[in-house]
């Protein structure tokens, strides 16, 4: 019989925990994702006879389970600190100074970032975005998110942490994550009571309901802007055993996190939205595929849940029709591929979130290769005033092409980061008034790092789908920020999140981050610019999916507006060799006890 | 026998059957388009990239993409062979690939493939990762040191051989690998045998089978006698 000790430090059986969390799951394998958070959950870490038993259990090979376990950040398949510090390093929470107070805190804790304290106490390390941006710099400390760290709650922390007090006895103010809903509109002031469009939609038949979402022409608010209607449509069309809804809450375009609060406060809106695109597409089941940093909402989303099973609106024979329709909640691990809805399939079924070949697309053959419509958690709470309002109220919100509101996620050097609602059209100046840009605005990331960068002469542009179209991301940065460290923080993003598949991703992502380093220590020339654009050609044409082709967006943005941004740094504008030949003798002259002129490279010609 | 159509391969009329891919005409019309990790026996992993053409202006991966009547498809142009040459040192870079020292050197479809697109360095930083070498099967040994990711050995374990001895697992350049399905980690410890269809499949020198490396000595070996662009077309 295998012992371990479990995080809370008490002795637990460790094939009891397995056998008890593969039964809660039947022993489905594509399930996976859930048996193993958590079985991790219990046991601390995925020991190799952990994933071994798993394997057995779900009647897989071992070695796929372990290909899943490896693929996401937040599976470990070593042991781990009892407490797991993780910094969110947006470029957000780095302006918050996220960096100092990280080594603050390791300091105080006597130990390395990535390294596990000698007494397996602690390890302290960085996570991509965890959707904190308006409420930075922000940490996970055992996968629950605090907000608003500061000097002060570092040296709380360092002393809960060497006391080992239980995360249920630290302050509960350092959970409170704030909604900061800073500006309504249509979405944000529905007036809609749950089941009110869900019966409007369902009156309307699955075949009217779709009518009234194409004439709303709602396009999907996940970035790349597909029409909802004709993605319903397609998938109710499409032949199989089952349809399935799948909500993508996946939400890790850093800079992102208006699904965290249409999830806090409008959840009955997002699982109406869905049980509306089950009506439409004849499904019976949905899946909610939530970020894994959104791990604290668990409870709370399950109640509304439970709720609207009791009120008839999700389960069988909804609003006493015949149409029988149920939502589950699944849990990413720290993978930002899988907002491609092809690897969030992947994920659900239990796989690595590799993006899957296209075509087949989705709608045809998505979960369990069943047709499936893939929907962003804003798209879903919009359906709904469609359903209740009709098409064409719906229509004549925003511009021609982009109808209705969009959700911002302002985070930067403003005076009241947050969420901000306005009809599509809306310039990227009007947004910086409402939430007080401090200063003057150096430039603008808008839609997160695979977005585009606006210099300060670009502010009059507009937030739709005929200029610029987002997933919500609005990153501020003021006059006395650095474009350069902003673009060098993405590349690492972007190489830290690749999935790995495809050549030019994979290791593209890696040169270009070295590239910056490069700069970043004063070591670069013109060449190296040069070899970043040539880069980002290869990467936007060859790339597998949207990850890598989009991973160089904020480099050739910044390269062409902020050029003195890069130019300061490198080490002369004409073409130089990175390699300091001089210095690279020095080991020669200090072997040799030699330091005359004829040891040092300048003085030989 | 279905309908037959053509495409345009650089100029070249190709003809093809319904649901065949741009690859798969290619090459069944004797047209070469670089390739490393497709394979005619197995369904298109798409990875490498190697085979990207252009098809009507657009970049699309030949092995995946489905021929359709009267497109035009680039194929090796100065462009995409240049774009090709850059993936090559990419994956050079990536791993620890010394060609001198190596037993499939002259076997070697990385190395192949690079002479024919005339790849003459590595051009960027080598990465030099630290990658293992299993030595505990009797009759094969691994060295992931070449490992440039083709999954190659992994659709044939699954799909020739029902075994799943070799999984592609982990994210991203510093975690993705080749995952043995034993809980040691050890190719000795799962049920891989020399007569597997995944022991002869690697193109490059990860799967070695033990005592047979230099029977062919190097100067006679394939890609020796003909390049890879003649090599593979025959196939």
């Amino acid at each position: 019989m295998r012992m371990s000790q479990c995080s809370m430090g008490s002795i637990m059986n460790v094939n009891e925990v397995i056998t008890a969390t593969l039964a809660r799951h039947g022993n489905d394998g594509t399930r996976l994702m859930q048996i193993l958070r958590e079985t991790q959950e219990a046991l601390g870490w995925l020991a190799p006879e952990t994933l071994t038993a798993i394997a057995e259990g779900v009647g897989w090979p071992r070695a796929k389970v372990e290909g899943t376990a490896a693929f996401y950040s937040f599976f470990h398949l070593r042991p781990r600190g009892r407490y797991c510090v993780l910094w969110s390093d947006n470029i957000t929470d780095r302006m918050l100074g996220n960096r100092e107070l990280m080594q603050a805190l390791c300091e105080k804790l006597w130990l390395e970032p990535g390294r596990l304290s000698e007494d397996g106490l602690v390890s302290v390390n960085t996570t991509s975005c965890t959707g904190m941006c308006d409420q930075g710099p922000a940490v996970l400390v055992n996968y629950r998110a605090i907000t608003r760290m500061d000097m002060a709650r570092v040296e709380q922390m360092a002393e809960l942490i060497r006391s080992e007090t239980p995360l249920d006895q630290w302050p509960a103010e350092w959970f409170k994550v704030e909604d900061n809903i800073r500006r309504k509109d249509a979405l944000l002031d529905h007036g809609l009571v749950p089941g009110q469009a869900l019966a409007a939609g369902m009156a309307r038949g699955p075949q009217g309901l779709i009518d009234e979402i194409k004439a709303s022409g709602l396009r999907g608010r996940g970035g790349a802007g597909f029409s909802t209607g004709m993605k319903w449509a397609f998938c109710r069309e499409a032949k199989g055993e089952a349809h399935y809804v799948v909500c993508n809450a996946d939400e890790g375009e850093p800079g992102t996190f208006k699904d965290r609060v249409l999830l806090t406060s409008y959840a009955d809106l997002v699982f109406e939205g869905m049980t509306l695109a089950g009506y439409a597409i004849g499904a019976q089941k949905g899946l909610m595929y939530l970020r894994g940093e959104y791990r604290y909402m668990q409870d709370a989303l399950e109640s509304v849940l439970a709720r609207r099973r009791s009120e008839r609106l999700l389960g069988a024979r909804i609003l006493d029709k015949d149409f029988d329709f149920d939502i589950e909640i699944h849990f990413g691990a720290g993978a930002y591929v899988c907002g491609e809805e092809s690897a969030l399939i992947e994920s659900l079924e239990g796989k690595p979130g590799r993006p899957r070949i296209r075509p087949p697309f989705p709608v045809t053959n998505g979960y369990l290769d069943q047709p499936t419509a893939v929907n962003n958690v804003e798209t879903l709470a919009a359906a709904c005033l469609v359903a209740h309002h009709g098409g064409a109220w719906y229509a004549q919100l925003g511009t021609e092409k982009s109808a209705g509101t969009k959700l911002l996620s302002v985070s930067g050097d403003v005076e009241r980061p947050g969420i901000y609602e306005y009809p599509f059209g809306v310039t990227v100046q009007q947004v910086l008034d409402d939430a007080g840009a401090r200063g003057c605005v150096q430039g603008v990331q808008i839609s997160g790092p695979s977005g585009v960068t606006l210099s300060a002469d670009e502010l009059g542009r507009r937030i739709c789908f005929e200029d610029i179209p987002t997933a919500g991301a609005f990153m501020v940065f003021d006059c006395t920020r650095d474009m350069f460290e902003v673009a060098r923080n993405f590349a690492h993003f972007f190489a830290h999140e690749s999935c790995g598949f495809c050549t030019p991703c994979r290791v593209g992502t890696q040169v270009v981050a070295r590239l910056m380093d490069k700069l970043a220590t004063n070591h670069g020339s013109p060449y190296d610019i040069d070899e970043m654009f040539k880069m980002h050609r290869l990467m936007q044409g060859a790339s597998h999916c949207g990850l890598g082709n989009s991973a160089c967006n904020p480099l050739f943005d910044t390269l062409n507006k902020f050029r003195p941004a890069y130019e300061r740094r490198l080490k002369s504008l004409d073409y130089e060799p990175a390699f300091d030949l001089d210095a690279a003798l020095s080991e020669a002259r200090q072997m040799t006890g030699r330091d005359d002129a004829g040891a040092h490279l300048q003085n030989v010609e | 026998m279905s309908e037959q159509h053509t495409f345009q391969l650089d100029g070249e009329e190709i003809p093809f059957a319904a649901g065949q891919t741009i690859m798969q005409a290619a090459q069944a019309a004797g047209k070469y388009i670089p390739h490393l990790c497709w394979h005619p026996e197995f369904k298109p992993h798409g990875s490498c990239k190697l085979c990207t053409v252009k098809v009507n202006g657009r970049f699309g991966s030949s092995c995946t993409m489905e021929a359709s009547a009267g497109q035009n498809v680039e194929n090796r142009t100065p462009e995409l062979d240049d774009k090709r040459r850059t993936l090559l040192q990419l994956l050079f870079v990536e791993g620890n690939h010394f060609c001198p020292s190596c037993e499939k050197s002259g076997n070697c479809l990385l190395q192949a493939t690079a002479y024919e697109l005339g790849m003459m360095t590595p051009h960027f930083d080598h990465f030099y990762p630290d990658r293992p070498v299993d030595a505990s099967h009797p009759d094969v040994m691994l060295d992931f040191n070449r490992c440039i990711l083709c999954s190659l050995c992994v659709q044939a374990s699954e799909l020739a051989d029902k075994k799943f001895v070799f999984v592609m697992g982990g994210r991203g350049m510093r975690g993705r690998k080749i995952i043995l399905n034993s809980e040691s980690g050890r190719l000795a410890d799962t049920d891989f045998s020399v007569e597997d269809r995944a022991a002869s499949i690697c193109p490059v020198g990860v799967i070695l089978k033990k005592r047979v490396g230099f029977a062919v000595p190097y100067g006679e070996r394939t890609y020796d006698q003909a390049p890879v662009s003649a090599v593979e077309v025959a196939k």
